[in-house]
């Protein structure tokens, strides 16, 4: 086993893949920059900055890998997409559908998401469930560099548009280029299980839509992606000590949703607390609601979600962002 | 409204010095996120806003602070925002890429080339409720790449909306020299659709007021849009802590921490063939080389530095500004810093 952290993980499967099939090339802002180990090794062919374009980079990712190549295109924030959200939403989403199923577009669109390091409500957002919604998009949240790494792979083997979205907070150098800019002065609350950890010798892509159970527990479930399942099981310790038992789901995969882990984690326990960075209306935490009641499954139900814009000064943001506290005091509600 | 060159000297460094104490707070870590400072923009900035008048807007991105600082709103105000308190200019909620002052009527995005679409809509108000009354859109060269700001310089031409376009040229996209994903001519770019575009030295101070002060009578006057396109260099670089700027200034330092993995990267086995393996390496040493070359080492590339040596036959009255201008940014911050611990 080798140690990694989380976007060295996701750039070696990357290279992994790279190395064994050729359609694969990466474009996007400053990715020579931020992929500068990719560049030496496969060259600026492969490797290539693209303008301040969105609409049209990101559209032409999609027509790229319509046509032959396998391209992972990257923007520099999930928040960005909103510039394109035209070749998203009207072109990827809808090829397979409006060609028949006969034509698909394998493209990789990579962003970074999330907050927690006070950039504000433009440059923070998580948006999965936002993605999510449109019927012919893959939305994948990695939380371990594991995960990212063999997402990663599978997003590269998918054969139609995935958004693959590594979170800020567990990207050591997202982290430093967007937050610290290599200060010493500024504290974040980084999950270290999340950003550094065992990862495979030789990467193998992990099945879609699979969620697993990071902690097992007989009295609720708490099921969320990203840096929301790190505060989940530090939320799930702290009620340990209090004699609730917490189990932990990590969907990995927003869409398509692993309905039946869902379901299967919610009868064990009759407590649902979802817990989701994205916006708490219309998204993934009334998804897994609706999953829950039309399986008919009886249970309680809470959530811990970002309800407003994300406030740009810190302790604002603490509170907004779901955290542990509000995690364990949801559990506690349905408990009573 | 005459060019007045202690004025415009007067505001430029006031914006310097302010922004230098961002800079300290930031480094302090008493001011988080990313931080984009305007520092080395100011000429650009002052050559336009100090003939701004009631009733016009600003559409700005993500280096705002000097153009609203120039434009009357409370220092003490735009600090304590930044340091994200609840007295802050909008609340603490926004920080420095999300600047908004209704009363100016100006707004900011992190969004590159959202400017476009903003001041279009201001200069679309303001011809039905302001006459005469224009708004400016800020940002830089990168923007020129970003759909929505040429469709708004479209909208603006075709619908002769009092618009000045003022393009911030450093020749830097984030951390992406423009030259390289840039094609044709900015200039000809707006002409083509139908925007007078004036090419000038965004160092001198007095060479973007001139070229300001005709853009605006003529988009006060109904004539529509214009283009300014203003050289200058960012001193910081695209951002605080950037990589490149850290690179060409602490190069022993630096260096190591991205060499290994480039290194070990470059001699694994499968991968490209030799020659675009070079290429690639050539391609990181140019950028290496651009930041060494720094044109920010050179004071001829700063324009508060130009500004100030056109007023040197006046030594004791610049003493007096200059004492005067620290002192106030001095107490404003000061004030801005009262009951903050670090």
């Amino acid at each position: 086993m080798r140690t990694m952290s989380f976007t060295q993980a996701a750039d070696d499967a990357l290279a992994q893949a790279m190395a064994d099939d050729p359609r694969i090339v990466l474009f996007g802002e400053d990715v020579p920059t931020l992929r500068r180990d990719l560049l030496v090794r496969f060259g600026p062919r492969r490797v290539r900055g693209a303008p301040i374009s969105e609409s049209a980079f990101v559209g032409a990712g999609i027509a790229a890998a319509m046509s032959g190549l396998r391209p992972v295109v990257e923007v520099y924030m999930v928040d960005f997409l909103g510039v394109c959200t035209d070749a998203l939403l009207n072109h990827a989403a809808k090829l397979e559908t409006f060609s028949g199923g006969k034509w698909t577009a394998p493209v990789v669109v990579r962003a970074p998401c999330g907050g927690g390091y006070g950039d504000g409500g433009q440059h923070e957002q998580s948006l999965w469930g936002w993605l999510a919604h449109i019927p012919g998009l893959t939305v994948l949240v990695p939380s371990t560099p594991a995960d990212a790494g063999g997402l990663m792979l599978a997003a590269l083997q998918h054969d139609g548009p995935v958004v693959f979205l590594e979170h800020k907070l567990l990207s050591e150098t997202w982290l430093e280029f967007l937050g610290s800019g290599a200060r010493s002065t500024v504290k974040f609350d980084v999950p270290a299980e999340g950003t550094r950890g065992e990862v495979p010798k030789r990467w193998e892509p992990l099945p879609i839509g699979n969620a697993v159970r990071r902690r097992t527990g007989e009295d609720a479930v708490v099921a969320s992606v990203g840096v929301g399942v790190h505060r989940a099981v530090e939320a799930a310790q702290i009620l340990d000590a209090e004699g609730i038992s917490t189990a932990v789901l990590d969907l990995r995969s927003v869409s398509p949703l692993d309905k039946a882990a869902v379901c299967e984690a919610v009868s064990e326990t009759g407590r649902l607390v979802v817990v989701d960075e994205d916006y708490e209306g219309f998204g993934l935490s009334g998804e897994l609601s609706a999953v829950v009641l039309e399986a008919g499954i009886p249970c309680t139900y809470a959530r811990v979600c970002t309800q407003t814009t994300i406030p740009y000064a810190r302790q604002m943001e603490q509170q907004v962002l779901p955290n542990t506290q509000r995690i364990c005091a949801s559990v506690r509600q349905l408990m009573e | 409204m005459p060019l007045e060159p202690w004025l415009l000297y007067e505001i430029m460094l006031r914006s310097r010095l302010f922004e230098e104490a961002i800079a300290g707070l930031w480094h302090e870590g008493l001011i988080s996120g990313e931080m984009h400072l305007g520092t080395g923009e100011e000429a650009v900035v002052a050559g336009v806003v100090s003939q701004l008048r009631d009733g016009d807007a600003m559409a700005l991105d993500h280096r705002g602070t000097a153009a609203l600082l120039m434009r009357g709103v409370d220092p003490v105000a735009l600090l304590r925002e930044l340091l994200g308190l609840p007295d802050g200019l909008c609340g603490g909620m926004g920080g420095h890429m999300h600047l908004f002052s209704k009363e100016y009527l100006a707004a900011s995005s992190g969004i590159v080339g959202a400017a476009g679409p903003t001041a279009a809509g201001f200069a679309l108000s303001a011809q039905y409720l302001r006459p005469g009354a224009i708004s400016v859109a800020f940002f830089g060269e990168g923007a020129m790449n970003q759909g929505m700001l040429m469709e708004s310089m479209n909208l603006a031409s075709a619908w002769s909306l009092p618009v000045l376009f003022v393009c911030k040229d450093d020749g830097w996209a984030i951390a992406t020299q423009t030259d390289g994903t840039t094609g044709g001519d900015l200039d000809e770019r707006a002409r083509g659709l139908g925007v007078p575009a004036a090419d000038v030295d965004g160092l001198e101070v007095s060479a973007v007021w001139e070229a300001a002060a005709s853009a605006i009578e003529r988009a006060r006057a109904g004539l529509g849009p214009s283009f300014i396109r203003a050289r200058c260099v960012h001193l910081e670089a695209h951002f605080l802590g950037f990589q490149l700027t850290k690179a060409a200034r602490h190069p022993l330092r630096e260096m190591p921490k991205v060499a290994g993995p480039i290194t070990r990267s470059l001699l694994r086995s499968s991968g490209a063939a030799v020659r675009d393996r070079v290429e690639g390496v050539r391609a990181i040493l140019a950028a290496a080389n651009a930041a060494q070359r720094d044109p920010r080492r050179d004071s001829a590339n700063d324009p508060i530095v130009r500004a100030r040596a056109a007023l040197q036959s006046d030594p004791a009255r610049l003493e007096d500004l200059e004492d005067r201008v620290g002192r106030e940014v001095g107490d404003a911050c000061a004030s801005a810093l009262e009951g903050v611990s670090a």
